[in-house]
């Protein structure tokens, strides 16, 4: 068994918890398992990504170009910028929702609505969920990420008690009932 | 269940604990500062910031001269701050354990550098572990603390960013009761006169001989050997070592936990099983040149010594060496560079905005510093003109001015924040004050040390462990050290800024000038409700927006500008600069 899974977003919206989560979640269920990314000025507004390696014996914590099974988008433009990691088997879960990149919010740059419509056709698979809609049937958009991640857990083959165990472990006490909803919806978008 | 997913940082905070150290004195800095950020949860270790990493490994020394095993950890430039105590230490040898933790950061992701810090465990004959994953990284700890008492030796534990900032599989452990040693009292030992020094080279080398020659013996568990297909032999260590296990699963491969020394009879050995010789790596030559020196046949790769290696890179290497291998090829075209970017920026309401966007206004030339405030070299503020190390900006500041006879030290400013400051600035504005020079320095006091990940620094009156500490006073530091011309300014209020650093620069001597705002990590009690822009007075003259604030936008169809007031914090900077009164606040 090998998931080669890559979640990308952009700061700020969880995406590091969310891979966190999902490390755990395989930690338990008996794999190994091995993740990457890099805190670099990314934080706050910038893309960042997170490369989540799972199988018997894991070696490179850094998925090679071609060999991602998931990749996870937590926004809606964000998957566009790592098509080489994709192959034809790909499976993409899509966040249909916008965060403006700076030049996009006026206009000066047009959001990138005709790449992601051609390119969503390059996967194998595709689940489009409006996860910032979701969130705010939960509590809010803070909680995109937790949504997103009860749709991956669709795909995987862990037990759903296995990941809102360990959401409520990893996430902050007092939101934990909110996150669990969160995965709720997402899980059954 | 005792096991967890953990980056090779927080492997090593646990590792120190499990290795029973009971000193910690590290200076932030990427890719490191987590390993202290993690050790300050362990109430069984004394853990400080330090102000830089020489005093960092001072500390250390000390600790170990009285008995308790210490640690150290820092960036790769970080060493070269440190290296002075380091290479001497090598001499003296240790009395309790010391462990120097280095993380580089091939491909510079966030350095102005990509060192190879393995030079230093070779420039200082001390061994060098290195680890290929977090567990490693953490079971190291303890190995590098027998190897230190053992051998009397400090010893370099090596990290780079892939791995202090990837998470791997670890098997937590109990901490080690270690028996305090006496302090000790050992004047030819310790005190290194030149009568004394000259001896302990002899106990240097020896001890070097001791461990290449151990290496074969009670330290051969060190270097692990897989014989697979005898084709192609790889040696190799740490983040590489994985990237080679997974682009050539069926090579022989010799890896070493010890980079330095290297253990020269075991590869000799494995270079007799092999029918090729491969050495692979990440940046400079370091093992392929110690076994070429000692005449082991090497086969030639061509690699390019910048930047990281990835499995990809190990895998085109070997192909175009005529090594058929798998085939990692991306299906699609990379269009990242056709995609809207999210460049890095200044946070919406960092106190760094105001002053840079008065030394664009005034056009000086910025000798700049190693901080959040470096990013004030991105347009629109374009504020910052030389950055080199820590501490430069004030130093070559002063070398602008006296090498040219004052003219350019009317035409430019030095610029540091409060940690930086406290760091290495210190000396280089004591050398400006005692020659004479007359430039002008700006001391960015945002009350943080920012891009690391926000720790506490001296100036902010909050120790590593977050209780209160003893503050230092930057603008008394820098009265009492007889500098006539001190002024702090608010770098929100642009009219104050303007005038004062206009005034300071023209001024034929040593000014210094500290802004007073906090981080909005530092003290959040400064977010507030955020401003928005009356489209009817906006006149669309852009001024706002030349301040390179995240939350400020420019509509292209409207040709006006607006605030995302889901990014405003409030901090008002710019209906400052508002010539139109088209900023207001909400709820006001």
């Amino acid at each position: 068994m090998k998931l080669d899974i890559l979640m990308v977003g952009v700061g700020g919206q969880g995406t590091v918890l969310a891979s966190d989560i999902v490390c755990d979640v395989a930690l338990s269920a008996g794999y190994d398992v091995k993740k990457s990314e890099i805190h670099g000025m990314a934080q706050r507004g910038g893309s960042v990504v997170s490369h989540v390696r799972i199988g018997e014996k894991i070696a490179s914590p850094v998925i090679p170009v071609g060999c991602v099974d998931i990749l996870v988008s937590f926004e809606r433009m964000e998957f566009l910028r790592y098509l080489e990691y994709i192959n034809k088997s790909t499976s993409l879960i899509l966040n249909s929702g916008r965060i403006h990149a700076p030049g996009t919010a006026g206009g000066e740059e047009e959001y990138p609505e005709g790449y992601v419509e051609d390119n969503i056709k390059k996967f194998n698979k595709n689940y489009m969920i409006d996860a910032f809609d979701l969130a705010e049937q939960a509590l809010n958009r803070k909680v995109t990420s937790t949504v997103v991640l009860g749709k991956l857990a669709t795909l995987l083959p862990f037990e759903r008690e296995v990941w809102e165990n360990i959401i409520s472990e990893k996430v902050p006490p007092k939101t934990v009932e909110y996150n669990l909803k969160a995965f709720d919806l997402g899980f059954n978008a | 269940m005792n096991k967890r997913v953990l980056s090779g940082n927080a492997a090593i905070a646990r590792g120190a604990y499990e290795a029973g150290i009971g000193v910690v004195s590290s200076y932030p800095g990427t890719p490191s500062s987590e390993i202290t950020d993690n050790i300050k949860y362990y109430d069984e270790i004394y853990s400080e910031w330090a102000t830089n990493e020489k005093v960092a490994l001072e500390v250390a020394i000390g600790s170990s001269l009285a008995g308790t095993r210490s640690m150290t950890c820092m960036k790769h430039v970080g060493l070269n701050v440190a290296s002075d105590p380091l290479m001497t230490l090598s001499y003296t040898g240790v009395n309790a354990g010391v462990v120097v933790v280095v993380a580089d950061d091939p491909n510079m992701f966030s350095s102005q550098n990509e060192q190879d810090s393995r030079h230093y465990a070779r420039f200082a004959k001390i061994p060098m572990l290195e680890p290929a994953d977090s567990s490693e990284a953490k079971n190291f700890v303890q190995k590098a603390m027998e190897i230190s008492e053992k051998y009397s030796t400090p010893v370099l534990l090596r990290s780079v960013t892939r791995l202090s900032h990837s998470m791997s599989v670890v098997e937590l452990g109990s901490r080690k009761e270690i028996e305090k040693r006496e302090l000790e009292f050992n004047v030819p030992k310790w005190v290194m006169v030149p009568a004394n020094a000259r001896k302990r080279h002899y106990f240097v080398e020896d001890r070097l001989k001791q461990l290449q020659g151990d290496l074969n013996h009670s330290l051969s568990d060190f270097i692990h050997e897989e014989i697979n297909d005898t084709d192609i032999g790889i040696v190799s260590s740490g983040i590489a070592y994985q990237y080679v296990k997974e682009a050539l699963p069926e090579a022989s491969v010799l890896k070493f936990d010890m980079v330095y020394p290297l253990a020269l009879e075991r590869i000799k050995q494995f270079a007799g099983k092999v029918e090729k010789l491969f050495v692979v790596e990440e940046l400079d030559p370091f093992i392929e040149n110690e076994l070429k020196a000692h005449g082991i046949k090497v086969e030639n790769l061509n690699r390019s010594i910048m930047g990281e290696l990835s499995v990809e890179r190990v895998n085109e290497i070997f192909s175009k060496n005529g090594y058929c291998n798998k085939d990692y090829k991306s299906a699609y075209e990379d269009i990242n560079d056709k995609l809207p970017q999210r460049p890095p920026n200044m946070c919406p309401g960092c106190s760094h905005r105001g002053i840079f966007h008065a030394i664009n206004k005034l056009k000086l030339f910025a000798a700049g510093d190693i901080g959040c405030y470096t990013l004030g070299l991105l347009p629109p503020l374009s504020a910052m003109h030389s950055t080199i190390c820590m501490g430069a900006s004030i130093s070559m500041a002063h070398g602008i001015d006296k090498g040219s006879q004052g003219e350019y030290a009317r035409k430019s400013v030095a610029v540091i924040g409060d940690s930086t400051f406290l760091h290495t600035g210190i000396n280089g504005l004591i050398n400006s004050f005692y020659n004479s020079g007359t430039s002008t320095v700006i001391i960015l006091d945002n009350r943080i040390t920012g891009m690391t990940g926000h720790q506490p620094n001296p100036a902010t009156g909050i120790s590593l462990k977050g209780s209160p500490a003893p503050k230092v006073n930057i603008e008394v530091l820098c009265r009492g050290m007889g500098i006539s011309h001190v002024k702090v300014v608010d770098p929100f209020n642009v009219e104050e800024c303007l005038s004062t650093l206009k005034e300071e620069v023209a001024r034929e001597e040593l000014s210094v000038i500290i802004t007073n705002r906090p981080c909005i990590f530092a003290d959040k009690s400064v977010v507030s409700s955020p401003y928005y822009i009356l489209e009817d007075k906006c006149t669309g003259c852009k001024a706002c927006v030349r301040l390179g604030c995240p939350a400020i936008l420019w509509d292209s169809e409207k040709r006006l500008a607006f605030i995302d007031e889901t990014l405003c914090t409030g901090c008002g900077l710019c209906p400052k600069v508002c010539k139109f009164d088209a900023i207001k606040k909400r709820g006001e």
